[in-house]
């Protein structure tokens, strides 16, 4: 069988959404963790454009960006599928996990903020995207945006969840008000409590340590994207 | 036997509707296309797309009528499906004829990475030096020179993206060919020296001269009235 690396950190939701994918699906790989003070030449080889994890080598062949190798994955290896076969609910699950992704900018903006009022908008930010989710997505009862199963927008959302309650403890501000968006809520302790996300689910006390050391060691003004916090 | 309905809900100078009616008419789809004003926009649009409120959105309905002498059963679905990237794979999905993506994973992979890459990097460095004027317009054509060095790359010695018949990614690039030049006159400047870029320059060429291309574009003077008035607009927008 054709090797496979993840080349990642332990510390980016963008790696976990790879590395939960692969452990969905029951695939070995090598993990590769990268230093972000000196990341492998073989890493800027691959990902000569953004010049970031996560990436994805399989057989000897780069891929980059985690939903396009999360659905990479999917195509190359379709037991315990994330994508659904019926095109139109593949595109609107495409369409969730875009939307998932644009969220990431308000995240940033938390990170980003200046001071309060700044803090206070960019929160407000984040629960309009909530909102947009709890009303459009939660229409019937289901454990998983996959329905039954997790999926794409799962792994999408799960990931940038995580990263926003790791966000909270760091920086001291309450930004999943989880009574506002209840079907949200419910659906992020399933998706937590599922046993094989919950084995790979990076250690929180580790992780808000990881942040405060990364957040507060660098001048706030610098920080524009997650990027430049090596995430 | 089925009764299919496709609807392009768009706005004449959008480079995102323009890869949809592109990959419709290369598969030979018929479509109604609805014009959509962005500036005033249709209850009809917002209801489609509630989330974004944007075109492009193809609204696909399909009528099953049951055979003879069967149990009546007629389904129909109609389908809002928003994001023109998710539109074009999901054309590309539904009807076969003339495939857009390629069938090998790595090569899939690598087609939208570039797709989204080239989106982000050079629609908005492009934007940016169209629209405005001084050091914001170099750093600007910087960025954008950047990544089209990379684009260069991967041009090099193909006729389109997609080999020797346009593909996935020559449909999401295709605005590079027809909208970047407008942009260069807009803003005054030069993003794509035919010399410096002559893979690009010959894509260009190809794409814009091929039958089901060349008819589909929305006329010069008027993209450049349009994107003369939004540089003003945003001009007065940094002004104040």
């Amino acid at each position: 069988m054709a090797e496979i690396k993840l080349h990642g950190f332990w510390y980016s939701p963008f790696t976990w959404r790879v590395k939960w994918t692969l452990e969905l699906k029951g695939i070995s790989y090598e993990n590769i963790e990268e230093d972000r003070f000196n990341m492998s030449t073989q890493l800027f080889q691959y990902n000569p454009v953004y010049k970031r994890t996560p990436v994805l080598i399989h057989d000897r062949k780069p891929i980059c960006e985690s939903m396009i190798i999360v659905e990479y994955i999917d195509q190359i290896w379709p037991h315990n599928p994330l994508i659904p076969t019926d095109s139109y609910e593949k595109s609107q699950a495409q369409f969730w996990v875009k939307y998932a992704d644009d969220m990431i900018f308000a995240v940033e903006s938390i990170v980003r903020s200046n001071n309060g009022e700044e803090k206070e908008k960019a929160i407000e930010k984040i629960w309009e995207y909530l909102r947009v989710v709890e009303v459009q997505c939660f229409n019937d009862e289901k454990n998983f945006f996959g329905g039954d199963t997790i999926n794409i927008v799962d792994i999408a959302f799960g990931s940038i969840v995580k990263f926003l309650e790791v966000l909270e403890d760091a920086l001291g501000v309450k930004v999943l008000e989880y009574e506002k968006f209840p079907h949200f809520h419910s659906w992020y302790n399933n998706f937590k409590n599922t046993p094989i996300i919950k084995e790979n689910l990076p250690d929180q006390s580790k992780m808000v340590a990881f942040l405060k050391f990364t957040l507060f060691v660098m001048p706030f003004t610098s920080v524009t994207t997650l990027s430049c916090i090596g995430i | 036997m089925e009764n299919e309905d496709v609807k392009l809900f768009n706005f004449w100078v959008s480079p995102f509707g323009k890869r949809v009616e592109w990959a419709l008419k290369l598969k030979d789809v018929k479509y109604d296309y609805v014009e959509e004003d962005i500036f005033n926009k249709s209850n009809l649009l917002l209801q489609l797309n509630p989330v974004h409120k944007k075109v492009p959105v193809l609204v696909y309905s399909c009528v099953q009528l049951p055979p003879p002498f069967a149990v009546p059963n007629i389904v129909h679905a109609h389908k809002p499906i928003a994001e023109s990237l998710i539109i074009v794979e999901y054309i590309d999905e539904t009807w076969k004829h003339y495939p857009l993506l390629p069938r090998h994973p790595h090569h899939k992979a690598h087609a939208r990475f570039w797709a989204t890459t080239v989106e982000q990097k050079l629609g908005k460095a492009g934007w940016v030096a169209m629209s405005r004027s001084g050091e914001e317009q170099e750093k600007a054509l910087k960025e954008a020179n950047d990544i089209i060095e990379k684009i260069e790359e991967e041009i090099k010695g193909k006729k389109y993206f997609g080999g020797e018949n346009i593909g996935y990614l020559d449909v999401a690039l295709g605005w590079i060919a027809y909208l970047v030049p407008v942009w260069e006159e807009v803003g005054s400047m030069k993003m794509i020296e035919p010399l410096k870029f002559p893979g690009i320059t010959s894509w260009m060429t190809n794409f814009l001269s091929h039958p089901v291309i060349k008819d589909t574009l929305p006329p010069r003077d008027k993209m450049l009235l349009y994107y003369h008035n939004r540089r003003n607009n945003s001009q007065n927008l940094h002004k104040v």
